[in-house]
């Protein structure tokens, strides 16, 4: 027996961020506390943007590695440097301290109990949490993995390896502990429910095709006939513990607690990447393995997709909180998606590559701009607080109406460019029906946007309204790259989507 | 390489509006000397521009395309024809009227005028590339950006309901949009069924769809235009947008942007969807008249001068729809002049209100009355162009009108009959409004109005000039209009219907043709 041969060169962008994990734990146990912060960001930004260059060299790679599991194609990589770029302003907006005198976004220590002394001590004492950042970097490390995951198992250590460091993640807001800690309870129940329904699913595709690989599935949906009802089962089950984690309606009812619980950066990375990735896995899962019997499941996504665009938009139109009130937005996006996914072509994956890249720009900077508005009792979230915004701090309001317009889908905004991408390959692949619902559900969505900018820009500012705190030059760069980016994108958008258009295909 | 006109034309006022917003907060007055600034020299290029189209010398104006985003086989295609032209004619000569009577009212409440005059260049340079655009998604895509800055002028600047209004305005308008957009897309798909994506117009008009799929598309862009036109029953933002907005800037709106809308019928919808055209034109002229019946009678029972304005700008709308969709060239060429002329009066009505409004501090009719003993030249000029907005003969606005109803007439009689008692309604709340509030006894709080000023003349002088000067030499727009409505409507598939022949000699003697 031969022992498997593991193509390295080609799985770098993973170990190194896996490694630097690793060697985040280490920090935590042999680093005086004193120098761990630094020297936590240092080798997380570091890692990242080493793995970033690993991706950027291995461009035009078509294969598969780890003897079948995983996939290193154009879909993987474009969705991984994507994910990277984003995970690099996530943590410098993890590692902001000039908001919170001395703090960062996050609880000095989890452990401690709110409100208790110990918890005040450590605040007085300036401690900083340093373990977001291995645990970051795990999450990362699953994100990476899991659009690439070319096996049911792969694919599965990828979900949990992404998932679990977020639970955690979402417990540790410096402020507003109680609500922090329980959104990640809810997270962490709702996630370990549909990862064990997932799980579920996966027995049963097994089952029925005797393997593991996508490749392999793919050939036994010709092969056996007759054994549809098992098969159909697995897809389904599997096809819930993805659209959980893309929040898709009837599986969204986590997103705006967990969005409004968790500290605003780790909000903003979650919305992002976890959203990136997870549609990657289920294109390549439904695409790569389940291609060959898309009839069969092309109806349940178009009921998904109508049901998610439109409960989105709705819900997000009654929503007072502006975390709450993007997480609703947020799911209303997946909605958008799920009209290209039902295209299933080629098409299709450019489309959603490219909306996906625009959309995680977007989502990270909204949020980024969320942070600053604050006033004595931390983050002023309350729609109600922002009234007046665009005459306080001009650039700042302009900054987030302009990713609002993007969100609207308005053009001149990388946006608007998305959305007709999405819509073009929906219509293309015969779902015409659904666009019309979209483009419905985009005009709900453009009344609540709409409302966010009035608020701001023709509202009278109330007396003791929140303040526009000034951040480090980190934030600055990081919110300025993404309106510069979602600016661009929607006026010249031209070599991102050749970039996508070029990533649209899965290696089998 | 020819020098690049159209592109030229509408990077001009767009650099404008950037470096009227990098103007430091505080220096209003350098602000607006930047964008008035910005404002003519687009003005003279649009003049150089018009120059080969109204009197035949070749300044070198031609097509031109860039790539813009080939993934889409989309371009930034420009080019001009009569229509177009017409059009942009009407945007350069507007802006800078605009601007010079918006010079004290972006100041109310000590707001920064900067904003205000650097979103108009913005909307004049995305308003010149709808006319201009022969790209389909360049099209659609300032369509709906237009909207953003419209907006913020809005809501911004003018009366106390101003945001109510710009939220109305722009959610309406939104709707429309998206409406188009999937229409847009399902175009596009067309052209990929085909074998060949492209949003080129020329293109896409030369695709072959099949009626049924011409129908949802046809739907898809005609909420937009109808929205955007508006026509009735779609208006209702009109009234209050042109009510609260400054009067200015309600011009402008009602004046110059919203005729992207009836731009958008001409020059996309006919060519583009020749089918359902035709099958629906009996509908759409309906519409028509009912919106020219509707709104003039709603323009008499207004108490509010801006949205009695309003409420006319509806009524002629209607005329400029039923020009276009009763689908013969006399119409066409009528209704394309139409959108000229109405412009033209009625930016002259809403500043002249203006001028009213900024004197007494209130907009009622009521409130005013026998203005034209202390003010008799604001009273002369507010006259005139009431009179424009009733067609008077000589006026411009006299022959356009009587090109839609005569060329309305030799396909839908009944309409036309109609629509010809909008005229009546057009003397009766015109006079009506200069009646209540110009003559008669001078009210306390009118004595002593101070007459216009020299500002307010330079705004006026140039409107009451091209009324009476496009009046009584219409023949180079016309003509320019006429060539390029007749391709139109060669797409639509129509027969021009036989002339009724005392009808034909009467419009060959009248028109000065």
């Amino acid at each position: 027996m031969n022992a498997p041969t593991i193509e390295y060169a080609e799985l770098a962008p993973l170990i190194t961020i896996f490694g630097a994990a690793v060697i985040g734990v280490l920090i935590e146990a042999f680093v005086p506390r004193k120098v761990r912060h630094p020297v936590q960001v240092a080798v997380a930004l570091l890692a990242l943007v080493a793995a970033l260059v690993q991706v950027i060299l291995l461009a035009g790679t078509g294969m598969v590695a780890a003897v079948g599991a995983v996939a290193v194609d154009g879909p993987a990589l474009f969705l991984q440097g994507t994910i990277l770029v984003l995970a690099i302003i996530s943590v410098a907006f993890f590692a902001e301290r000039r908001l919170e005198a001395g703090g960062d976004a996050f609880a000095p220590a989890a452990s401690t109990l709110p409100g208790s002394e110990e918890e005040r001590i450590l605040v007085r004492e300036r401690m900083l949490q340093t373990e977001v950042y291995p645990l970051a970097l795990f999450a990362v490390g699953g994100m990476l993995l899991f659009p690439a995951a070319n096996d049911l198992l792969m694919l599965f250590i990828a979900l949990e390896v992404m998932s679990l460091p977020l639970y955690l993640l979402c417990g540790m807001a410096r402020r507003r502990r109680l609500l922090s800690q329980e959104a990640a309870l809810k997270y962490f129940l709702l996630g370990a429910f549909s990862s064990a329904i997932f799980l579920f699913g996966m027995a049963f595709v097994y089952g029925y095709a005797g393997t593991l690989r996508f490749g392999e599935i793919s050939e036994a949906l010709t092969a056996n006939i007759g054994q549809d009802g098992i098969l159909l089962a697995g897809v389904g089950l599997m096809a819930v513990g993805l659209l959980f984690k893309v929040g898709a309606v009837p599986f969204h009812s986590w997103t705006p607690d967990v969005y409004q619980g968790a500290p605003t950066p780790v909000t903003g990375f979650m919305a992002a990447c976890t959203k990136l990735a997870a549609f990657g896995a289920m294109v390549r899962l439904f695409y790569v393995a389940f291609g060959g019997m898309r009839t069969d499941w092309q109806p349940m996504l178009w009921a998904v997709a109508i049901a998610t665009m439109l409960v989105g938009a709705v819900v997000a139109l009654t929503q007072t909180d502006i975390k709450r009130m993007l997480a609703y937005s947020s799911i209303a996006h997946a909605g958008f998606v799920l009209t290209a996914m039902v295209a299933a072509d080629q098409t299709a994956t450019a489309a959603i590559l490219f909306y996906l890249a625009t959309y995680g720009i977007a989502t990270l900077g909204a949020f980024a701009v969320v942070t600053l508005v604050r006033d004595s009792g931390g983050e002023a979230t309350h729609l109600a607080k922002w009234a007046g915004l665009g005459r306080r701090s001009p650039v700042l309001a302009a900054t987030f109406a302009l990713f609002l317009l993007a969100f609207a889908g308005i053009p001149l905004t990388s946006g608007f460019v998305g959305k007709l991408s999405v819509f073009t390959a929906a219509i293309d692949g015969g779902a015409a029906p659904l666009v019309v619902v979209g483009v419905i559900a985009s005009a709900i969505a453009a009344f609540f946007y709409v409302r966010v900018i009035v608020l701001m820009f023709f509202s009278d500012p109330a007396p003791e309204g929140p303040t526009v705190a000034v951040p480090s030059l980190w934030t600055a760069v990081g919110i300025t790259l993404g309106a510069a980016a979602t600016l661009l994108l929607g006026i010249v958008p031209g070599p991102l989507l050749d970039l996508a258009q070029q990533a649209s295909l899965f290696v089998r | 390489m020819t020098f690049p006109w159209l592109t030229t034309l509408i990077a001009l006022p767009a650099l404008g509006a950037v470096l009227t917003a990098l103007v430091p907060s505080g220096r209003g007055t350098l602000a607006k000397q930047v964008a008035t600034g910005a404002a003519l020299v687009t003005l003279v290029i649009g003049a150089l521009i018009s120059i080969q189209f109204l009197f035949d010398v070749d300044m070198g104006v031609e097509a031109e395309t860039y790539e813009w985003i080939p993934e889409f086989g989309a371009s930034w295609a420009l080019d001009v024809n009569g229509i177009s032209l017409a059009l942009v004619a009407l945007t350069v000569l507007a802006t800078p009227i605009v601007a010079l009577a918006m010079w004290h009212e972006a100041e109310d409440e000590k707001r920064d005028p900067k904003a205000f005059f650097a979103l108009l260049l913005a909307v004049e340079a995305l308003t010149l590339t709808a006319f201009l655009a022969q790209d389909v998604l360049l099209f659609y895509v300032v369509f709906e950006a237009m909207l953003i800055p419209l907006y913020f002028m809005i809501g911004m600047y003018g009366g106390p309901q101003r945001r109510y209004a710009a939220v109305k305005f722009l959610l309406y308008n939104l709707v429309g949009g998206l409406a188009m957009l999937a229409a847009v897309i399902g175009l596009y798909v067309q052209s990929i069924d085909a074998g060949d994506p492209s949003f080129f117009l020329p293109d896409l008009v030369a695709l072959d769809i099949d009626t049924t799929t011409q129908w949802w598309l046809f739907l898809g862009f005609m909420l937009a235009f109808a929205i955007k036109a508006p026509l009735w029953p779609f208006h209702t933002w009109l009234p209050d947008a042109a009510a609260e907005a400054t009067p200015a800037n309600a011009a402008f709106l009602s004046g110059v942007a919203d005729k992207v809308g009836t731009y958008g019928m001409i020059a996309l919808v006919l060519p583009l969807f020749p089918d359902a055209s035709r099958d629906a034109a009996p509908v759409i002229v309906v519409l028509a008249v009912v919106s020219i019946i509707y709104g003039a009678l709603l323009a008499i029972g207004q108490t509010d001068m801006k949205r009695l304005i309003g409420y006319t700008s509806i009524s002629h709308f209607g005329f400029i729809v039923l020009g276009i969709f009763a689908l013969t060239g006399q119409a066409a060429t009528g209704a394309t002049f139409y959108m000229v002329n109405h412009g033209l009066s009625t930016i002259a009505l809403f500043v002249v209100v203006g001028f009213l409004v900024s004197r007494r501090g209130s907009r009622q009719v009521d409130d005013f009355g026998g203005v034209q003993k202390p003010a008799p030249k604001l009273a002369g000029v507010f006259l005139f162009a009431g009179l424009s907005g009733l067609a008077l003969p000589p006026l411009s606005t006299f022959l356009s009108e009587f090109l839609v109803i005569s060329g309305t007439f030799l396909r839908y009689r009944p309409a036309a009959i109609v629509a010809t008692l909008g005229i009546v309604l057009s003397a009766l709340y015109i006079l009506w409004l200069y009646q209540r509030t110009m003559t008669g006894p001078v009210r306390p709080a009118v004595e002593g109005m101070p007459d216009l000023r020299t500002r307010e003349v330079a705004v006026v002088a140039p409107l009451i000039a091209l009324l009476v000067v496009v009046g009584f030499f219409p023949k180079p727009l016309t003509d320019a209009i006429d060539e390029a409505v007749g391709p139109t409507l060669v797409e639509v598939g129509v027969e021009e219907p036989e002339p009724l022949a005392p009808v034909a000699e009467h419009v060959e003697e009248g028109t000065g043709r």
